[in-house]
Parts: C-alpha cells; structure tokens; sequence
C-alpha cells in the first residue's frame, strides 16, 4: 500500500494549528490513530459493551470474543509461544510496574542486582527502585558509550552472578538506536540473568519475534502503535510468570475465594485482575493490521529516506549536537534528539509549534540521560512511518528559522 | 514615575501593533535579552518558580514600601515574559500587586498565544509573583 492512501486513514494527518496544517513529530509520545481503530473503539463501545469473561449472555460472548482475538492477534504479532504469556496492561509503564513487583517477589532476594541501562526511560528505572527498596536489592547503571550505543563488553564487565534482571530498551526514546537486543540476552542468559526489554519504541520500528530475540520479557504500549490509549502488554515467558505471584487482586484473577484462603486463576487471568480496558484493547487488532502494512518496501525506502536526511542536515550545522549516533544506517530509526548552542529547547519547540510543527521538548522522562550528556532537556522530532520526506524538509527548514529567531 | 495602570497600558499598546505571533515572539526574545542581568548566587532552589519546563529564577527586594524584582531563565522568551512581568510590577506596593487582576496579560493575547506547558508557567510567575505580595502585606 502507498503511503499516501495509508496517511488517508489517519484523520490527525489532516489536521491544522494556527492556520497552517499539523506536521505531527512527536510520535515517540503517541501515535495519531487511524480511522479503523477509531471505529472499533467506537463499535465496542456502542455494539459490544459488556463485561468479558463472566456473564452468559450474547454481548458478553462478543466482548470476549473480541478481547481474545485481540490477544492472539498480539501473540501472533510478536510470535510468542502461547497466549498465556500475553498480558494485557495500561501500557508499558503499568506492565513495568507489574513486573517489577511479582518478578521481585518471586526472585529477588537481599543483596541482588538490577543491572538498567543508562539511556532507560524512567518508567523503567523508577519501577525497579521502588521495587529494589522494598527487597534490600540494588539498581547497578550500565552505562551507554558517547555515541549513545552500549558496549557489549561493558555489559559482560558490569554482570555478576548477583544480576537477576538486565533492563533495556530495544530503541531508546531519546536515541532512536536500535539496541543488540538479541546479543545482549545472549550474554545475559550464559551467567543466568534474565532480560527485560523496554519494546515501546522498539514495537513500532522493528519486527519483533520475542522467541528469536530470546527475551524474558517484553513491554510495550497499544497507543504508540496507533491502537488506543489506555492499552499495554506485558509478554513473559510462561514458566517464569507461572512462578510469580499476582500483582493485584480481585475481579478476574481468582481461582477460588473464602475468608481462610484465595486460589488465583491461571495464565493470563492471574495477572489481569478488575475489568480490563474492554473496549480499547480490541483495537490492538486493527492497529497491527496498519503496522504491518506500514513495513512494505516503500514504507522501508522512505525511512531511511528520512533517517539519512535528516540526520545529515543536522550534523552540517556545528552549533547543533545530534543524540545517538548510529554505526550503520540500519541502527537508527527516524526518531531525532539534539541540543542547539545558544538556544534552549523550550524556546525552539515554542517556535516550531507556531509552524505547525509538534515536537517534543524537555528531559524526555530520561533525566539520567540528560546528566550523562550535561543538558537540561534535548528537543526530539519523532517520525512514523506516515511521515513524508516532505515533512522532514519542512522540519529542517523551521528549525533553521527558529535557531535563527533566537541567535 | 508610572504608575501601575500606566505601565500595563503601555504594554497593551505595544502589543497592539503586533498582528502576528512571529512578531510577539520576537519582541518578548528581545526583552529578554535586555533583561539586566541576575546575580549568579541569588540562582537557588529556593527562588526557582515551579511549574515550568524551562528554569525561572524570581528575586525580590522591598525598598520604601515597594517591592522591586529581579528574574532570570535559562530559556530566552520565558525569560521575556517574566521581564515584562517585573517591569510592570516592580515599583508598586505589596497591596497593589495583590489586589491585580493581571487581566492585561489576557489583553495582549498571551496567554493564548502560549502552549499549554507555557501558558501553566505562566499561571505559576503570576502566582508567584502574587505570593511574594501577599507575604509583603
């Protein structure tokens, strides 16, 4: 499919700010949605709402159905093993959070080791400390190279048989490089240390298969792949999850209830407990049907496009400094953090907004990052594969404007 | 001297002739180079305001029953705002400025004019700056 009949189902792509139309790059936050999401949404609100699970009756059949399919839609989206090992959530946060919690419970013992790396969002850095508080743990940085890359050989340096967890992300918020996911969990799994990978950015950009890449866990959010918001999931390898206890109680959860004693429910029930987002997380299914049309070859061509451009306009200009810089073409996803002597990202993203530009501005919940490069916050243009080359010249173009607004 | 009402309506007619925000934008930039300078020692916790993205430094003194401010941001039309804010304000007494509407900064569109992220900074130097009034009463 083209791009421009696949930018026709995204109503935000037609959108205008102060008289000039949107050009939406803060991807890296939320997605635009398209129409067929928006109508699923819609449809289980209006046809199909009904408590899932439970009831006998014919709406509730179909809002069952409907959540179901949406599970074995994502199991198959990133070739899990079973569907007891999809976890539906709030979003990447809450599947952190729950991990955090049982995974602590279950094998984190006093003294242990969290190794996160340093580029990590704070969604997976906060999680763990709360966590780590709670078990005499301690949270250990691997740092990232000033290239924004890791160093394998630092991974293996900073490993010790107290590592339990290694958690990373499979592209950075910031960076936009895509991380050795598969040679990190390698490493990783050969001195016995299970590895969490933070896939919200990483969902949208790469074909993911969790068995290929050999991960523990996997999380990541609906509403950054273009389904609703409020939708998450956490995948897990079935025999650790059967290991760890439930994060809350109540509601679907159970297996059997009295006053003396509660059995949970089996996979994935025990970790969905209270009414779920019934009427958000079907559109899970709509939402992969569009990434996947969006890998076709011109999406591909397209991208790198973008990547090349961009990246290369920006590191012309000597007062601008471009975060996460790739080896290979191949490492990076169009997705630009940078600083700008002599102007403050606040400033710049004022003035791209003005032009229609949405950009992000600010620590990017990434404040140790920020420490590590000594700024204050980084200005990040994110494009989705529904982003043309056309924008991204519109783009450098303001931003040279604005750079000189405020020089 | 001027006094308070004169300076806001001094303001309103500056910003009058700006038909466009690039044209605001620019004015506010360069108000806020001009801003005289703020002591590095006086660049502490305590005198950030809260609630915006970019640091804002706000500093007070009271002379002769007057409170006079000095401001700073790392961000150059923040730093703008919060100069157009002290210029009007400072000179007048705790009272005055407690008992303001701050209604022209409605008046001269900048409130709309701002981001959401901005236009809450700009909701916290306002109360900040009426903060330091009430406390001067």
């Amino acid at each position: 499919m083209a791009i421009s009949s696949v930018r026709s189902l995204f109503p935000g792509l037609e959108l205008s700010v102060y008289g000039r139309p949107l050009v939406y790059l803060d991807n890296a936050a939320t997605s635009l949605r398209p129409m067929t999401v928006v109508e699923k949404w819609t449809q289980m609100a209006i046809d199909k709402n009904a408590n899932i699970h439970r009831a006998v009756h014919k709406k509730a059949s179909e809002a069952t159905d409907e959540y179901e399919q949406a599970r074995e839609a994502v199991r198959r989206f990133i070739n899990a093993s079973s569907r007891e090992e999809i976890i539906f959530t709030s979003g990447t946060t809450a599947s952190i959070n729950l991990l955090a919690y049982s995974f602590g419970e279950a094998f984190i013992r006093e003294g242990d080791e969290i190794l996160i790396l340093e580029s990590e969002h704070h969604s997976d850095l906060v999680p763990w400390q709360i966590m780590a508080q709670r078990k005499s743990a301690v949270i250990k940085k691997l740092p990232v190279e000033n290239d924004g890359r890791i160093d394998l050989q630092r991974l293996r340096e900073n490993l010790s048989e107290k590592t339990k967890l290694l958690c990373c992300a499979q592209i950075s918020n910031v960076l936009g490089l895509i991380n050795p996911v598969k040679d990190v969990v390698n490493i990783c799994h050969s001195v016995g240390c299970s590895v969490l990978v933070d896939g919200a950015q990483g969902v949208v950009h790469c074909k993911v298969d969790v068995q290929d890449l050999g991960c523990d866990f996997y999380a990541f959010s609906g509403h950054k792949m273009y389904a609703a918001t409020g939708t998450g999931v956490l995948y897990g390898k079935k025999d650790l999850l059967d290991k760890m206890p439930p994060y809350m109680g109540g509601g679907e959860m159970i297996g059997s209830v009295s006053f003396e004693k509660s059995t949970f429910a089996p996979l994935p029930g025990k970790f969905e407990a209270g009414t779920q987002n019934i009427n958000s997380v079907p559109t899970f299914v709509p939402a992969i049907e569009i990434v996947e049309m969006m890998r076709g070859k011109e999406f591909e061509e397209s991208q790198r496009q973008i990547v090349e451009f961009v990246s290369a306009e920006l590191q012309k200009d000597s007062m601008i400094k471009l975060y996460g810089e790739p080896k290979a073409i191949e490492e990076k996803v169009p997705l630009f953090s940078i600083s700008v002597e002599g102007a403050h990202h606040e400033d710049l993203a004022l003035i791209l907004d003005k032009m229609g530009i949405a950009v992000r501005s600010g620590q990017m919940c990434a404040e140790p990052l920020m420490d590590r490069f000594g700024v204050t916050g980084m200005l990040r243009a994110s494009f989705a594969p529904y982003n043309t080359i056309e924008e991204a010249e519109f783009f450098i173009q303001c931003l040279q404007k604005a750079i000189k607004m405020l020089s | 001297m001027e006094t308070l009402e004169e300076k806001k309506a001094a303001v309103v007619e500056d910003f009058s002739m700006f038909d466009e925000w690039l044209d605001k934008y620019e004015y506010l930039i360069e108000l806020g180079k001009k801003l005289e300078s703020y002591p590095d020692e006086a660049k502490t916790e305590d005198k950030l305001i809260k609630g915006c993205q970019s640091r804002v430094w706000l500093d007070w003194e009271k002379k002769d029953g007057r409170i006079y401010f000095k401001a700073d941001s790392d961000a150059i039309i923040t730093k703008g705002i919060i100069s157009l804010l002290i210029d009007v304000y400072s000179g007048s007494t705790a009272k005055q400025i407690a008992e303001d509407d701050f209604a022209f900064i409605s008046e001269i569109g900048l409130r709309e004019n701002l981001s959401p992220t901005r236009a809450g900074g700009l909701a916290s130097m306002i109360e900040t700056i009426k903060a330091v009034a009430r406390s001067n009463e």
